[in-house]
């Protein structure tokens, strides 16, 4: 069942086309990687599919209703979004990941008891227990990443979008932050739909990959479908190498300079 | 965690500020009634509280000392929520009604009043606010593109004070005869404030205060980034529009009162800001009673520091204020 769909979405910023006519079909419980060059409109339109921008043209839907004319608080009970750049907050662990429980609040209700099991869940998963009572503005790098997208799962969304999750950190906590979404994926039938850098990330950590190319869709497919050597020339302008384990599963893209 | 941080996040800490700056304000209220031209004792107060006894006091206390000292109390609460909204909203730590145009609109309004019809007083503040109002919701028109953006409000803002500030400089060079009678109003003083000035603010900090903390969850919200704001529900430029226009309400009454008073709403939740932190629920009742008992302690200083000259409370406000400032600043940021 496709859950999330764009309806030839157009944007532009200022005279700039950012986004040209796109169609797109996202199924309910699976990965996707949105994988593009720099200013290819990959982040654009993870904003507009996760209701951040609405698009000068075209709709998007959510399970068959307009998504921009739902109510916020709705779709925010559904949809999250770990933003790119988070400031760093003066606040607890604990009291960050509560803000989470905002869209399933009335203005003045205070969290309860489920609300509590609700953020020690999302607390357990990012392996944060121990922090909890610590200040935001103290963490490592990681360490923040985890405790914002902590507060993500205390929404309980049926889709997280992630806006390059893995940026800035290091190889070992990009894996943390990777394997969180797999096992969110697994366990509760998040749809994930992530902006990725890291080519090789995106063919290793998810079901589809969409290759945005100046503002349309290149094509989208499983990653062993769509990560061949003719993509990686025309989109990215590199010559790659691909390579298979035994199993044939889709392991390693090595990348150089074009040659002319 | 070093021992002042911990210290600073321990439960109750913070609470426990909250009413350290309550206590601040009542007793720079008392200090405020007692003290002036003449020094009241502290049992006349109460006895003309009570309505005990009739005291010879009681036509300075009521007629003069206690509304005044609700004015000041009013305006220090006043600029300091607009000043603590208005920093939040546009995530920059210069944010002030100053940067919003509320000053330099009722700054050249009541300029206008006081030097083209200085024949009509009772205009002055009416007119202040309306000036005031005004300019603030043009800063924000022309701030306006597909959404506000922060930087463009305060950069339309200083644009439009400029411009406005230069119709102030002109007014003062054409009509220099009559500036004398404008220094009050242009530094911000209580002089001769009482309850009609009560009458006029009162309603609007009620109501400015009472939103404002219907809006602390928001505002809370907004710290978090516009982002995450929006995908935790939250209608990120209806809060910036609807707090912007709290503050502007706010300010605008309370400048529109006690002249062109600066510094107040940019230092109060700052200092209120590096001691109890960036929740909303503590940093506005924090802002409110140290807005309240600075300006009240500032005026009470100003009236009777070179007495029988009055100090206008602006001054002692900058004088005072500026280093205090500077010193919890250099402790830190380190």
């Amino acid at each position: 069942m496709s859950s999330l769909e764009a309806a030839s979405i157009s944007h532009s910023f200022s005279d700039k086309q950012v986004l040209k006519q796109i169609d797109l079909e996202l199924k309910e419980g699976r990965i996707y990687s949105i994988i593009g060059p720099n200013g290819s409109g990959k982040s654009t339109l993870l904003h507009v599919l996760s209701r951040q921008l609405k698009p000068d043209h075209g709709q998007v839907y959510w399970k068959q209703a307009d998504l921009y004319r739902l109510s916020p608080k709705k779709v925010a009970q559904e949809l999250a979004l770990l933003a790119q750049v988070n400031d760093v907050m003066d606040l607890t662990v604990e009291q960050l990941i509560s803000y989470g429980r905002t869209p399933h609040k009335s203005m003045f209700q205070r969290l309860d008891e489920e609300d509590q099991l609700i953020i020690d869940e999302a607390i357990q998963l990012t392996k944060l227990e121990v922090l909890r009572k610590r200040n935001v503005s103290q963490l490592s790098g990681g360490e923040r990443q985890r405790a914002w997208i902590a507060l993500c799962l205390a929404q309980q969304p049926k889709v997280l979008f992630l806006d390059e999750p893995t940026t800035y950190l290091d190889i070992s906590h990009q894996l943390d932050v990777l394997e969180i979404v797999t096992q969110l994926q697994k366990t509760q039938n998040v749809t994930i739909v992530m902006v990725l850098h890291d080519l090789n990330h995106a063919a290793v950590y998810s079901d589809e990959v969409i290759v945005v190319k100046e503002g349309r869709i290149y094509g989208q497919g499983t990653p062993k479908e769509m990560m061949n050597p003719g993509m990686f020339k025309d989109v990215f302008n590199v010559q790659a190498d691909i390579y298979e384990d035994q199993d044939n599963e889709l392991l390693r893209i090595v990348m150089k300079p074009l040659k002319d | 965690m070093s021992k002042k941080e911990a210290l600073r996040d321990r439960a109750g800490w913070k609470g426990f500020i909250v009413v350290i700056f309550a206590a601040l304000m009542v007793i720079s209220t008392i200090f405020s009634i007692q003290f002036g031209s003449a020094n009241i004792p502290l049992k006349d107060i109460w006895t003309t509280f009570t309505g005990d006894i009739q005291s010879d006091f009681q036509n300075i206390i009521w007629n003069i000392r206690v509304p005044r000292t609700f004015v000041a109390i009013l305006v220090g609460a006043n600029l300091a929520v607009a000043g603590v909204l208005l920093q939040g909203i546009m995530k920059n730590p210069l944010a002030d009604p100053y940067i919003i145009g509320v000053s330099s609109g009722a700054g050249l309004a009541g300029m206008i009043v006081l030097i083209l019809y200085p024949h009509l007083p009772h205009i002055l503040t009416p007119v202040a606010f309306i000036g005031a109002t005004i300019v603030a919701f043009t800063v924000y028109a022309l701030a306006w593109e597909k959404g506000i953006a922060p930087t463009r409000i305060i950069l339309a803002g200083v644009a439009i004070s400029a411009f406005l500030g230069s119709g102030i400089s002109a007014l003062m060079v054409f009509y220099s005869d009559r500036v004398q009678g404008t220094i009050d109003f242009m530094v911000g003083g209580l002089s001769a404030r009482s309850w009609p000035q009560v009458e006029m603010i009162l309603p609007y900090s009620i109501i400015g205060i009472l939103l404002a903390i219907i809006g602390i969850r928001k505002m809370n919200l907004l710290m978090l980034g516009d982002r995450t704001a929006k995908s935790l529900g939250a209608r990120v430029e209806w809060i910036r529009f609807s707090m912007t226009a709290v503050a502007t309400l706010l300010a605008a009454s309370a400048v529109s009162v006690v002249g062109l008073l600066g510094f107040v709403g940019l230092i109060v939740p700052h200092t209120a800001r590096l001691i109890v932190g960036n929740d909303y629920r503590v940093l506005l009742p924090a802002s409110i009673f140290l807005g309240a008992a600075i300006l009240t302690a500032s005026d009470t200083l100003g009236r009777i520091i070179f007495a029988p000259i009055e100090v206008p409370v602006g001054v002692i406000m900058g004088a005072i204020g500026a280093p205090f400032f500077l010193y919890l600043l250099r402790r830190k940021m380190v």
